[in-house]
């Protein structure tokens, strides 16, 4: 029974990486054959970054990401307060609403957005752009700020804020002393959920982007519709580098803290 | 007074959530100020890509737990130490962009790629399988994979072991024990599983387009065109648009039958 579930787990993670690992490979391929590897070479990384187009909309999609994740965490943050002090009925009115872009799917939100941005841009004469992208973003961002920071009031002992305030904290002194530390784990979270989606958005962003302000997933999709480039695979590599980083570093991280806690 | 705080939020929530959402059913109830039903009566003419698309993500949806209830089991029978490390290589994927990973099945699955030319060793094909329903399904179970297992596992972990070993001593045996005591109480996970993959596989277009050719059209896929495509007719899009709302609407209201009522797990 062991056994075949070991073999069962193996085979579900070959059928998870095989794919990944082919592209990494034929990253390294001097020929554009996409199944027979004939020579190493590292040309296809230097023409990555000499690569105009994938540069720009790479310095794009940061640009975008920072902008609008931050600008989500601040908006959440303060959402998830007031939200958390309304009554059972708006309180459940409002949580419904900020389920919907999470629930929808995805394609629905674009378009609406499309719609709704091409209505101002036809009467006002502007252009889908940088602000039509970040504000998209901003607003598939704020649900998750706010849904990552809602169960931590749930956690803190109310009676504290009062307690700050009773021992000379003024409102917006007891909030920042008291309550922001108490719900930091949730806001944090948030906005490394806010960011990496952002990052990673394909389907809204195609829909709000207008053709000047590409991101880096608008350009992959015109790269795989286009004619097969190497380049593809050389960047698929770097992502796939970069991932594997951040995800090992965030979990030695959170180790040494669940250590340093079971310590103290 | 505290509540104001939140005020930006619901200002903003009206005007990008909300009135988009009532902007796509203007879009397919009125054409320049005029009521009309005969945009969404022209949905009807697109039933068998409607057809096609509620089919293919069904099946995805299925193959998806068939594959990820052994693994969210695996896991949670394991070393705790274990654990973690064994999720984070099943989800780690999932970070990768969903575009270049649906690109590396293209370049396996081609007339000339890597799956055919291996067969081609024996003897064997090559087989058409790009451009083909399979690879549109195969493309959907591979991205959303993840999607099925995060909940499951999420709901399994916190299965009390002792209920388990309570089965197993009052005469279960394993099989009895996932039938009788883990599948019902991981049944929220199943739920919330099954709308996590069905939903984004009933709606993409991607996946369709990169793997199933220009002959595998998908809700998305026409959504899309009437949109960015060559078809433009935003009144038409909105339509379709609705439609889907409600087909998705409808299934998560039946799903919801089947739940128990407790909290369902959404990440």
């Amino acid at each position: 029974m062991k056994k075949l579930s070991k073999a069962y787990m193996v085979l579900v993670l070959l059928f998870l990486y095989v794919p990944i690992f082919v592209l990494i490979v034929f990253s390294f391929n001097s020929t554009k054959s996409r199944s027979v590897f004939s020579e190493f070479t590292l040309d296809w990384y230097v023409k990555l970054f000499h690569n105009q187009l994938i540069m720009n909309s790479l310095r794009n999609t940061i640009i975008v990401a920072v902008i609008a994740s931050v600008s989500a965490t601040v908006l959440g943050t303060a959402a998830a307060i007031g939200i958390n002090n309304m009554k059972k009925v708006s309180k459940g009115i409002v949580m419904n609403v900020t389920n919907l872009p999470i629930i929808n799917p995805e394609i629905v939100m674009g378009v609406s957005l499309m719609l709704l941005f091409g209505m101002f841009t036809a009467r006002m004469n502007l252009e889908f752009g940088f602000v039509t992208l970040i504000i998209a973003h901003i607003t598939f961002d704020v649900p998750y700020v706010i849904l990552s920071i809602m169960p931590k009031f749930r956690q803190m002992n109310p009676h504290i804020y009062e307690a700050a305030q009773d021992l000379g904290c003024g409102l917006v002194g007891a909030f920042f002393k008291v309550v922001l530390p108490e719900i930091m784990p949730g806001v944090v979270s948030g906005f490394l959920m806010s960011f990496t989606f952002s990052l990673d958005d394909f389907v809204v962003s195609y829909f709000t982007s207008g053709s000047t302000s590409q991101t880096l997933p608008i350009t992959i999709y015109s790269m795989t519709r286009r004619k097969v480039s190497p380049e593809i695979n050389a960047l698929s590599t770097i992502i796939f580098l970069v991932v594997v980083t951040v995800l090992v570093v965030k979990n030695v991280i959170e180790r040494r803290s669940i250590k340093k806690g079971v310590k103290a | 007074m505290k509540k104001l705080i939140a005020a930006p939020y619901l200002v903003w929530a009206a005007v990008f959530i909300v009135i988009p959402l009532i902007m796509v059913a203007y879009f397919a109830f009125f054409n320049d100020g005029h009521f009309t039903l005969d945009y969404v009566a022209s949905v009807a003419q697109y039933s068998n890509i409607f057809v096609r698309s509620i089919w293919l993500a069904a099946i995805a949806t299925v193959i998806c737990l068939l594959i990820a209830y052994p693994i969210a089991f695996i896991l949670m029978r394991m070393d705790r130490s274990y654990q973690s490390t064994m999720l984070m290589l099943v989800m780690l994927p999932m970070w990768m962009n969903f575009l270049l990973r649906t690109y590396a099945w293209m370049t396996l699955l081609g007339n000339n790629g890597i799956i055919n030319n291996f067969l081609g060793f024996f003897g064997i094909g090559p087989f058409k399988m790009l451009n083909t329903q399979g690879a549109v399904v195969l493309g959907m179970v591979y991205n959303y994979l993840p999607f099925m297992i995060l909940p499951l596992y999420t709901v399994m972990e916190k299965i009390d072991t002792s209920v388990l070993e309570a089965a197993q001593d009052l005469g279960c045996n394993s099989a009895n024990t996932l039938m009788r005591v883990v599948l019902p109480l991981s049944m929220p996970g199943v739920m919330s599983g099954i709308t996590m993959v069905f939903v984004p596989a009933i709606s993409t277009f991607i996946i369709s387009r990169m793997l199933g050719g220009g002959g595998n059209l998908l809700i998305g896929d026409l959504i899309e065109m009437q949109f960015l495509g060559n078809s433009y007719n935003p009144n038409l899009g909105a339509s379709i648009s609705l439609v889907l709302m409600v087909i998705i609407l409808l299934i998560m209201t039946v799903m919801n039958q089947f739940d128990d009522g407790e909290d369902r797990v959404l990440m």
